[in-house]
């Protein structure tokens, strides 16, 4: 359901206007149909801004910001909408401005490993452009074939080869920025090494555009490795699985990949696999290796050495690339058959130290158990990064509370273990009624201060994060006064 | 009860689409326009807008309804399978019911809705041609101009002076051993590709099967379909599985991959009886493949001098899961020389109406489709639908490329034709009555 603002005016039209100026005409809408289409994202939340614009430069994005600011709008960035915890949701109406038509790659120097790029370019189509000229840009989102390096900035996108490789805030150089209130600053330089000042490209990344619009991103690329070897093994436990894990990074192996997908999981894939599973099978690690051809071979040995004493029922190794893909497909038939289970889910994305994860999935499983509701974990066992996906009927009476405590029991356990709330998604409005579980009030309270300092008048993105902590400016926006 | 389903009968689906944004990654359209109401999400969630009443038939709406190639390559990717393709064919329909046929969607519907009218259109020449196509002056007389200004340097094939039924009688008799199977031509084979349509009459002839070509066939209703004409969908549904149920058929072949989507595919969906139309309908290339042609095939010389040949998949065999089946014939001819191309399952831009209404989309779609035609080498590309054709050779003759865009009978004919010590036809039929 759309959830309509009570007793909002239309946009005020001297804005729609100004913004016609700034943009162009067929860049700025107020149609319902648009309002409409830029009301949600991968989240089931659903809010109408006002207007939508469709920016094309910095400069535009800029006078778009200061209008917006010197009024007292809602600015919303967006890419692809695909983000799960809230963040381009029009909460408090405003203009959703979107950053697609800014999808140049503008440069891609070979010579010092570095891209330049708008932030409308989805990351995939980045990947196969700098693979083809035998470079790589590790950070891998599931969303990658159609999420955006905005977005992926905004939210510090992880993903599976993060084991190995890091997350995006270990490729972002330099940004150039619009704030809040309209100026364009940069940020860090092409330069692997730069303490020129404060490190306000860090401050950036993962800020869920709350603190200023990415309009421009120095990535920094590797050479793309020349060979990668995919296995999958089936175990008879979840600790014979989380111990391998263990025991591979104690032999000083660091995999690219380390997957694993638990009992619930697997219950839910069987059948549906092209991989026959065990009976028996309670547990599934892909681990993905790669690097230099020559030595792949016996990395994968000394692995399957490692992790032999620990309950293995059946190994797969990949060797042709169709193989390789038939056990990623395993992985990827995931999401799919979890509509089997429940036609509603709450997907969370705790990450807890590796060595805890037997310990928090005994506990979703304990947590199952007690309420009846089945939760599904999967994701990436090398980090400590699990999916939770509880998997609710919303329709049955009582449900959506019952959801509320499990997450706070999901929560509390995972603050217990030494982990956190979020590894990948965020907390835009989703989580934004967790985070004093995790941060202490003062170190909330000097994230405020920030947000404070750089949004006075908290026109970009308001209300997530902190949620309802930051007040907005006044019960209605300004762009319904005269 | 229209047999059409309404877009209220797609409440539940509609509602299981959960806006992860995975068709971005999979829309030809999304990704030219890059904007939300391009994509099957934002298509949704206007189709549920619509359905709570939370948004009437505005004009932005309808645009945005019109922004559908109707590929289903969403379809294919979405994680919970919501048929965008036939969500945004209802909501067309309801546009038309509320508002009357676009003036486009008229004069596909008035054209494929008479046969009469199509056939004396064809017979006239390209003058007096169905959207009155101008000829041009071209070396090779393929080529011809579409006059409106929408349409501006459009290349589309020629109608052909003698279409399909002019050469071919409506029914052939074979072997008694054999069964008699149908042939469903579809428009672009009948008038403007007949070639093709001989082609498959002949192969099935050499291979001693009785043919019935039902002169009572009209067009599938694809066009129809995307220009939201529901009743005329529903007419021509009536009047096809009529003229087949003449004649005791075992297999319903198509040549075209939207006339396959659209006689098997879609009337699977209609609320009505059709199964023992629909049942039969069959690819001819999962035709051929059945009857055993790959061995045969694979039995024969390889020709010295062989054409470097590449697939394009039609968006109607892909979303099928039929790609395997046309790439087998073509490795398996003795005269091609089969390679593929990077996206080859990329859609051409045609898309029923689509390029009508949005012919610079239609076209920019068409042209990401190029560098890899071109990298391949081939010199023809070969594709399983006339449309597909017809766009294909569009974009090459835009790109400038020496490349040929031809159906798979068209080179399998000339395999079999040559290989048989007595060709049959070759475009000389003998009419039976």
């Amino acid at each position: 359901m759309l959830i309509l603002i009570k007793g909002r005016e239309k946009m005020n039209e001297q804005v729609v206007t100004e913004l016609r100026g700034i943009v162009g005409n067929e860049n700025v809408s107020t149609a319902l149909t648009d309002r409409i289409t830029h009301s949600y994202d991968a989240t089931q939340g659903r809010h109408l801004p006002d207007a939508v614009v469709h920016a094309g430069t910095a400069a535009e994005v800029s006078r778009v910001m200061r209008l917006a600011n010197r009024q007292g709008i809602p600015v919303l960035p967006r890419g692809a909408g695909s983000g799960f915890t809230g963040g381009t949701l029009p909460v408090r109406g405003g203009i959703v401005l979107v950053l697609t038509r800014m999808d140049r790659i503008l440069e891609i120097d070979c010579e010092n490993l570095v891209a330049e790029v708008e932030p409308g370019v989805v990351t995939a189509e980045l990947q196969r452009q700098v693979e083809r000229l035998g470079l790589f840009y590790p950070p891998d989102p599931a969303s990658k074939e159609f999420c955006t390096l905005g977005g992926n900035v905004a939210e510090c996108a992880g993903g599976p080869r993060c084991v190995k490789y890091g997350v995006t805030r270990d490729y972002i150089l330099g940004l150039e920025v619009v704030t809040p209130e309209g100026d364009i600053i940069r940020t860090g330089g092409r330069t692997l090494k730069n303490v020129v000042g404060y490190d306000l490209t860090r401050l950036f990344v993962g800020s869920e555009g709350t603190l200023g619009i990415v309009t421009r991103i120095m990535l920094r690329l590797l050479p793309k490795p020349e060979a990668k070897k995919t296995m999958l093994v089936q175990f008879e436990t979840i600790e014979g699985a989380a111990q391998s894990v263990a025991a591979i990074i104690a032999a000083r192996i660091i995999p690219t990949t380390l997957e694993f997908l638990d009992a619930a999981t697997i219950d839910c894939i069987r059948g549906a696999s092209g991989i026959p599973l065990a009976t028996d099978c309670r547990a599934i690690l892909i681990i993905e290796v790669d690097g230099d051809a020559a030595v792949l071979d016996s990395q994968v040995e000394r692995i399957l050495a490692v992790i032999r004493p620990h309950g293995i029922l059946q190994t797969r190794i990949a060797v042709t690339a169709q193989e390789s893909e038939a056990i990623w497909q395993v992985r990827r038939i995931v999401s799919p058959s979890l509509r089997k289970v429940a036609p509603d889910k709450f997907n969370e994305d705790i990450v807890v130290p590796r060595s805890r994860v037997p310990d928090m999935i005994h506990a979703l499983e304990r947590i199952s158990v007690q309420h009846g509701v089945p939760i599904v974990n999967f994701g990436h066992a090398g980090d400590g990064n699990i999916h939770v996906n509880i998997m609710v009927d919303l329709k049955i009476d009582g449900m959506p509370e019952k959801v509320e405590r499990i997450l706070d029991e999901v929560f509390s356990t995972v603050i217990e273990l030494k982990g956190s709330i979020s590894g990948e998604h965020g907390i835009g409005t989703s989580k934004a009624r967790f985070l004093s579980r995790e941060l202490d009030p003062l170190t909330i309270s000097c994230m405020r201060r920030i947000k404070a300092a750089l949004d006075p008048n908290n026109v970009l993105n308001p209300g997530k994060i902190f949620g309802d902590l930051v007040p907005a400016p006044q019960e209605e926006p300004m762009a319904t006064k005269p | 009860m229209s047999w059409n389903k309404s877009l209220n009968d797609f409440e539940t689906v509609i509602r299981e689409c959960v806006k992860c944004g995975v068709c971005q990654a999979h829309c030809p359209v999304y990704r030219e326009k890059r904007r939300e109401g391009t994509v099957a999400r934002g298509k949704i969630a206007l189709a549920a807008a619509l359905l709570d009443g939370g948004v009437g038939l505005e004009e932005q709406l309808q645009h945005d309804m019109s922004m559908c190639l109707l590929c289903g390559s969403c379809v294919t990717f979405c994680p919970n399978k919501v048929p965008t393709h036939e969500i945004v064919g209802a909501v067309r329909r309801r546009i038309t019911d509320n508002q009357g046929l676009p003036l486009i969607g008229k004069g596909v519907s008035a054209i494929t809705g008479s046969r009469l009218l199509m056939k004396t259109l064809s017979k006239g020449g390209a003058l007096l041609s169905p959207l009155l196509f101008e000829k041009i002056p071209d070396s090779s007389g393929l080529r011809l101009r579409f006059p409106a200004p929408a349409m501006k340097g459009r290349t589309i094939p020629r109608i052909a002076f003698r279409n399909l039924f002019d050469r071919i009688p409506e029914f052939i008799k074979g072997r008694d051993d054999k069964p008699v199977i149908g042939f469903f031509a579809g428009c672009s084979i009948t008038y403007a590709y007949p070639e093709i349509g001989e082609a498959m009459i002949d192969i099935l002839r050499l291979r001693g099967y009785s043919v019935f070509l039902p002169r009572k066939q009209q067009c599938c209703g694809i066009p129809a379909l995307s220009s939201g004409n529901g009743g005329l969908v529903e007419e021509l549904a009536r009047t096809n599985t009529e003229a087949f149920s003449k004649r005791d058929v075992q297999y319903i072949i198509t040549a075209c991959a939207s006339c396959n989507s659209g006689v098997g595919e879609y009337y699977r969906t209609l609320q009505a009886d059709l199964k023992d139309f629909t049942d039969k309908v069959l690819d001819f290339s999962v035709f051929l493949q059945k009857e055993g042609l790959l061995t045969e095939l694979a039995a024969m010389e390889k020709w010295p001098e062989r054409l470097k040949v590449t697939y394009h998949d039609p968006c109607h065999l892909k979303n099928q899961g039929i790609t395997r089946e046309p790439r087998d014939l073509l490795r398996a001819m003795p005269n091609v020389e089969f390679v593929e191309m990077e996206n080859a399952g990329a859609c051409c831009g045609l898309g029923g109406t689509f390029s009508v209404h949005h012919y610079a989309c239609s076209k920019a779609i068409g042209a990401r489709k190029m560098p890899g035609l071109a990298k391949s080498g081939a010199s023809l590309v070969a594709t399983a639908c006339p449309g597909c054709i017809m766009q294909l050779q569009d974009s090459i003759n835009h790109a400038g490329l020496k490349v040929k865009a031809v159906h798979i009978l068209d080179l399998l004919a000339s395999a079999l034709r040559q290989a048989s010590s007595s060709p049959i036809m070759e475009g000389t039929a003998k009419r039976e009555d």
